[in-house]
């Protein structure tokens, strides 16, 4: 190879290589971006309905200080799912364009829909985005009362012997972070969670 | 000139009158200002009771023995039903809201929980470890 060739292939790596760095490292800070409670209530239907209600719960203040943002539960951590879910969110820009739910009168209407979509993807994933700060393993079952003790006791060891789960967090805790819909039976669902 | 003397004469004896009749009052505010923000009261932990209270009289609406700060009882939903149900009670180990809460007004019996009773917390309260706020000599009917 002549010393011009050399020289030219060794600059479109460079150049490819900062190019990717830039390309790459913006993509991933926009998206980061978008993974912030503040990005999330710069909807006002999101800032309205759900974040008002987020602010009575547990996982907002607590004794311990640390606080669960809407993307700690809505948005995987993995790189593939986070991806996926991101894609997804084109139909939520979609339906915010259309308005679909921007009266606090039309989101209570839609509520029962919305809030089934999440508890169907969390029971899909069992309830993965929960056990990235909750799991079984580092629960210490004699710190509970025992009402949650005795709930928790069979699911704990199914997840100590490495058995598949039976039930996922979402079965029973339903409602914890923003209000039930209008139309959900705590008492009929209760049942089915078998 | 009179009149406006007279005026001057029965507000005075107002303000005079009224005071006095304050000044061995004590208020269940303290010698907090009128404008100043009321004091916090203690925030307490709702007590967990294995085995629940005891009754102090035959229909009395027990005691609740668990926490329910994190329980919805409104228009929308009431979440106690999800152990105290006909549905639920046996498969969550709760004791299920009484027969008479199946009754309406008219006496008929109902599938699902009267409306009358739906607003649990208006009969059954969750206790706190505190003391009396008055000495008092209460003892339940056995
Ligand atoms: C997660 C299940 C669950 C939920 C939700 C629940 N309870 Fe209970 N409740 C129980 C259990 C279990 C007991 C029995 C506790 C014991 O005796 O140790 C009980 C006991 C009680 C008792 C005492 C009954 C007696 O005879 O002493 C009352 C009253 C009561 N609950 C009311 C309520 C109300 C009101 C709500 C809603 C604000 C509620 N519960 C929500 C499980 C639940
Ligand atoms: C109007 C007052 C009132 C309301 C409202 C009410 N209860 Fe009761 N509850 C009572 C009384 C009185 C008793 C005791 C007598 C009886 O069993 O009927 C009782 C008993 C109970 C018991 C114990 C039953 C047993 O067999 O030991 C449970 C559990 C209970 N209630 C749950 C509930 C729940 C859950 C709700 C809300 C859906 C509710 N109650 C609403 C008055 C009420």
């Amino acid at each position: 190879m002549t010393k011009v060739v050399k020289r030219g292939v060794f600059g479109t790596l460079v150049i490819g290589i900062i190019l990717g760095i830039i390309l790459w490292g913006g993509f991933n800070t926009a998206m980061e971006w978008t993974n912030t409670e503040s990005f999330c209530i710069s909807c006002h239907e999101m800032e309205e309905n759900v974040y008002q209600e987020l602010k009575e719960t547990i996982h907002f203040t607590n004794r311990t200080g640390v606080r669960a943002t809407c993307p700690d539960c809505h948005v995987p951590k993995e790189w593939v799912h986070k991806i996926v879910r991101k894609i997804q969110a084109s139909n939520e820009l979609y339906h915010k364009v259309l308005g679909t739910i921007d009266t606090p009168e039309k989101f209570e209407a839609k509520r029962l829909e919305l809030a089934n979509n999440v508890w169907r993807a969390m029971k899909k994933t069992d309830s993965r985005e929960c056990r990235n700060c909750h799991k079984f393993v580092s629960m210490d079952l004699d710190k509970q009362d025992s009402r949650s003790a005795d709930a928790h006791d069979p699911h704990y060891w199914e997840a100590v012997d490495g058995n598949s789960p039976t039930k996922t967090c979402i079965d029973c805790h339903k409602g914890i972070a923003h209000s039930l819909p209008a139309g959900y039976d705590p008492a009929a669902d209760a049942t089915n969670e078998g | 000139m009179k009149k406006s003397i007279t005026i001057l004469l029965m507000v005075m004896a107002t303000i005079v009158f009224s005071s006095s009749a304050f000044a061995g009052v004590e208020f269940l505010r303290g010698n907090q200002e009128l404008m100043d923000p009321a004091k916090e009261p203690d925030q307490k932990k709702q007590q967990v009771v294995q085995g629940g209270f005891e009754r102090s009289y035959k229909i009395q609406p027990p005691m609740i023995p668990h926490k329910i700060d994190k329980e919805e009882i409104n228009m929308k939903v009431n979440t106690c039903m999800k152990c105290h149900s006909e549905k639920t009670y046996e498969e969550k180990k709760a004791p299920k809201a009484g027969d008479s809460h199946y009754v309406d007004r008219d006496g008929k019996v109902l599938e699902t929980v009267s409306s009358r009773r739906y607003f649990c917390n208006q009969c059954h309260a969750p206790q706190v470890e505190a003391n009396p706020l008055v000495e008092n000599t209460f003892i339940g009917a056995k």
